[in-house]
């Protein structure tokens, strides 16, 4: 038997009332609801990291988590990052360190660099290695991933 | 070296902008209005016999727009229901038996993908078991079951021209090289070495995993969206099964979240467009995580490897090797004779003998992973080429300099090796580590080695990609080209090359998507191809527009055209740049009116001269050569069998380097991808069943496996005829690893590993029967 109930999301700023099956997961809501195509499904076990988004500031596998459980609270994917049409420094260091191949985890990466500087402004390599182990890459550009979170971190603190 | 105005500048990407806001093209994002989707029944048996498909149920679910089975798919007028690249033996959906676990029998198209899934449910298949082929050496002995009846070539590519119809056996193709005399060299030998290599399947796992989506349009042709690594092959292909014409079908590839082999050749569009013909309506089929592991894997191969000495030189190698391409060829067979004729390595070795073998088994389906098969032949020869040293008491990295080709040497297949560039790189290499330096002493349970391994691919010949460029009025460009965007910077390396020809700006180049109604012929977007054969081909394109440009020019200013030269946007006298016009000037000039375009058209087609199908010898086996180099410094934990790297050094001669940091960048991601593939990373299969097929059980590399220190290193060998000078560079980084990382747990504990991946579990084995040996009687 299938349950459809109506829940209140807050994407990226704006509050949007959608009306789901309790199966529906985050992920399948964000894309076939509301078109938000950074959000990308890849494992669709929660290990890989491509369909990070942050719930209150925190990443999390939105292929893992059901819509239901995200009503009422703060959902921001890539498309909601930018304030207004500059890149977000975080996104100017992906770009300057070529921290990208064929992009498809980039979103996942971006967002949980972001989480990370919010929760650890000075992060030690271990740290970054650590927060970001649950993102994969199969370019395997770790390195130029690695290169922007450092370069991403001194810029935050300017803007 | 001439001055370049834009090539060996490191520009950034053409898609950053787009990539990095999550705005970027690819297949998922192209919804249709009353699209279907997919889901597909697989077989729960490696091998058996379908005796009956009862699905009325399914099709009367309400969202159910079709429920197909092969035996209707093979009675679809016109249509062959095999399809492949080398073999037509691969079924659209299983016709009349099961080749693997995980090969699709059922499909469905219905409004939604649950909706799909839960049709699915109420299918019943009725299987008789037959006897499975899951041995790779049993497999290839003459009493074993046969997966297929007969063989039956597929005749899609000149490379596999030799590809021949056989039957009552499991091995599909074989290749042969024979050299010298290796009898004689080793029965006058000092030593001989004899060493089995094994490396396991593996899955590309690109983060995209496969996507199609196809509809008829107004027209009624066959529209395809399909995330692909060959645009052509897959209209080709899908003209020949379902007998339409070539130009009522349109492919289009926007980009692709990874690739990496195994996107190539048809996957999903077979299946997709017969539920398209069916249904009327666009249908998309996205493959979950877990079928993506179902669809290709890379080859398992074991190697026999036999090598004899004399007088502290290698006198002669034989080598057989067993590649297990699973239950459906696939491209096995160009894995096998590519790779195959390289299983010897970058060596002078007078007498060679090899035996590459394609086997069928009633496994997944192998084919082309980063590197076509040379990274597990490197495996073994190179592995093989340390214990040789040790042995013998030779310094590896000098050991390997004595033997390393020189240019215009011959290769084991008597082709002179031009702009090989293996010595610069296993020095390089050597440095970067301090080789020299002396080790460091043991620290408790830590022990510190080194190793060196080097190797060599060679480009696939022939093959051919065309190009198109278009000029337009203002001065900008569209360059229309079959090479996939996969991530590895193709669209930036065109855009470089095209804008050094044209005398524009790089930001001035646009390069379109592959179109197959718009964008020329191309091989394949794979095996380190696309600089080389696409980047020529769009700077010849561009050069006969620079030539129509320079005719007008030099007309009006009473010139020689060859005194002309075109920069900043500008064609003009060279040396006196005011003595000149702009582009828009050049074309008022030709045309008398502006809006108009310039179009050039080039295909480059490089030729090989078939290797010889009883002793593997050509003239010209390869149009050019990517060496490549590998140095690490491990740290073996001896109570945990832990390996740790310390240090990596990844070395590629890439002929001039169009844009030197994504050259670094491909070298550097390839080899810490293989670094996974080297130490962890296997699919395991129980009887056919594979029991690690989901990203909870099967591991890959992530941030935290980047080694301590690491760098990669471009060395440059211009090719004659590359363009500007350039070869490849997406594969060479992922060549060497495996036999680097062995070499250097040998120098740091002294075992010797033979099975990939090198998990702890093998490293304290080897250790135990290590000490086992040296103080036998003992019983711990």
């Amino acid at each position: 038997m299938k349950m459809t109930r109506e829940i209140t999301l807050q994407v990226n700023g704006r509050e949007e009332k959608v009306a789901v099956e309790d199966a529906d997961t985050l992920l399948e809501v964000l894309r076939d609801r509301f078109k938000l195509w950074s959000v990308r499904e890849g494992c669709g076990v929660g290990a890989c990291g491509t369909c990070t988004v942050l719930l209150d500031g925190r990443p999390v596998s939105s292929c893992f988590l059901l819509a239901v459980r995200a009503a009422g609270r703060e959902i921001l994917t890539l498309e909601g990052l930018r304030d207004g049409k500059d890149l977000h420094p975080i996104q100017e260091a992906f770009v300057t360190q070529r921290a990208l191949q064929c992009a498809y985890c980039t979103p996942g990466f971006v967002l949980s660099v972001k989480a990370l500087l919010d929760e650890i402004p000075d992060p030690s390599d271990d740290e970054i290695r650590e927060y970001l182990s649950g993102n994969l890459c199969r370019c395997a550009g770790y390195a130029d991933i690695l290169r922007a979170v450092r370069v991403a971190q001194v810029s935050s603190k300017l803007a | 070296m001439a001055d370049f105005a834009v090539i060996g500048q490191s520009v950034y990407r053409k898609d950053a902008n787009s990539k990095v806001t999550g705005q970027v093209l690819y297949v998922g994002n192209i919804e249709m209005p009353g699209m279907l989707h997919v889901a597909v029944l697989r077989s729960p048996y490696a091998h058996a016999r379908i005796r009956r498909i009862e699905k009325s149920k399914a099709e009367a679910l309400n969202g159910v727009a079709v429920v197909l089975t092969g035996a209707e798919v093979a009675q679809m007028p016109g249509v062959d229901p095999y399809f492949g690249p080398a073999f037509r033996d691969q079924p659209i959906l299983a016709v009349d038996k099961v080749c693997f676990v995980g090969d699709p029998v059922v499909a469905v198209a219905a409004k939604d993908r649950r909706t799909a899934e839960d049709a699915l449910q109420l299918v019943e298949v009725d299987y008789e078991p037959l006897p499975a082929v899951l041995d790779l050496l049993e497999a290839v002995k003459p009493k074993s079951p046969l997966v297929h009846e007969q063989h039956r070539p597929a005749k899609a590519f000149a490379d596999l021209a030799h590809v021949k119809a056989g039957q009552k056996s499991n091995i599909c193709y074989q290749f042969k090289l024979r050299r010298g005399d290796v009898d004689k060299a080793f029965a006058a030998a000092d030593r001989v070495f004899e060493d089995t290599f094994s490396s396991p399947p593996a899955q590309h796992l690109p983060m995209e995993p496969h996507v199609t989506l196809v509809y008829l349009d107004e027209n009624q042709r066959i529209n395809v969206w399909t995330a692909s690594q060959t645009p052509s092959y897959v209209r080709t292909e899908l003209s020949n099964t379902f007998g339409i014409p070539m130009n009522r079908i349109r492919v289009r590839i926007p980009y692709l979240g990874g690739g990496y082999g195994a996107k190539l050749y048809a996957k999903l569009e077979p299946l997709v467009t017969a539920l398209a013909l069916i249904t009327k309506k666009p249908v998309r089929y996205a493959l979950t995580r877990e079928e993506e592991f179902l669809t290709i894997t890379k080859h398992k191969v074991i190697t026999k490897i036999k090598t004899a000495v004399k007088n502290g030189v290698i006198t002669a190698r034989k080598c057989e090797v067993f590649w297990d391409t699973g239950a459906y060829a696939e491209i096995g067979p160009r894995v096998v004779h590519k790779s195959g004729y390289t299983s010897a390595g970058p060596y002078r070795i007078p007498n060679v003998w090899i035996d590459s073998y394609c086997v069928y088994t009633n496994h997944v389906p192998a084919g082309a992973f980063r590197g076509f098969g040379v990274p597990q032949v490197i495996w073994a020869y190179d592995s093989q080429m340390d214990i040789v040293a040790r042995a013998i008491g030779a310094d590896p990295v000098e050991f390997r300099l004595r033997h390393a080709l020189n240019e215009g040497e011959a290769f084991a297949t008597g082709t002179p090796v031009k702009s090989f560039g293996i010595k610069e790189a296993i020095r390089q290499a050597s440095e970067a580590i301090e080789w020299s330096k002396p080790r460091i002493a043991p620290a408790g349970s830590k022990r510190r080695g080194k190793g060196i391994a080097a190797g060599v691919k060679a480009v696939l010949t022939p093959s051919i990609s065309g190009a198109i460029v278009m000029m337009n009025a203002d001065g900008t460009v569209n360059v229309l080209s079959s090479t996939v965007e996969m991530g590895q910077g193709s669209e930036t390396m065109m855009g470089q090359i095209v804008a050094e020809e044209l005398g524009v700006s790089f930001d001035q180049v646009h390069v379109v998507q592959p179109d197959t109604d718009i964008t020329p012929y191309d091989t394949i977007t794979a095996g380190s191809r696309s600089t080389y054969h696409m980047g020529n081909a769009v700077r010849t394109a561009a050069g006969k527009i620079k030539a129509e440009l320079f005719q007008v020019v030099a007309k009006k200013l009473e010139v020689n055209p060859d005194d002309l030269v075109a920069q900043r946007g500008r064609i003009f006298v060279r040396g006196t740049e005011e003595r000149g016009m702009t582009i828009s000037e050049a074309f008022l000039a030709k045309f008398g009116s502006l809006g108009t375009t310039l179009t050039g058209e080039a295909i480059c087609q490089p030729e090989a001269i078939p290797t010889d199908p009883e002793t593997g010898q050509s003239e010209k086996c390869t149009e050019y050569w990517f060496p490549s180099a590998t140095t690490a410094e491990v740290e073996v934990d001896t109570d945990t069998g832990q390996v740790k790297i310390l240090q990596f050094y990844s070395v590629g001669d890439t002929g001039t380097a169009i844009n030197p940091k994504h050259c670094e960048q491909q070298l550097l991601g390839s080899a810490i991808t293989h670094l996974g593939l080297t130490l962890f990373e296997e699919m395991i299969f129980d009887e056919g069943q594979l029991v690690n097929g989901s990203l909870l059980d099967y591991q890959v590399a992530s941030i935290k496996d980047l080694p301590d220190s690491f760098r990669s290193i471009v060395v440059e060998v211009p090719h004659e005829t590359g363009p500007f000078g350039a070869k490849g560079v997406g594969e060479t980084g992922a060549l060497t690893v495996s036999a680097a990382i062995a070499n250097a747990i040998q120098d740091a504990i002294g075992v010797r590993i033979h099975e990939l991946p090198i998990t702890p579990e093998k490293v304290l084995r080897a250790l135990t029967q290590k000490k086992e040996k040296s103080s036998p009687g003992k019983v711990q």
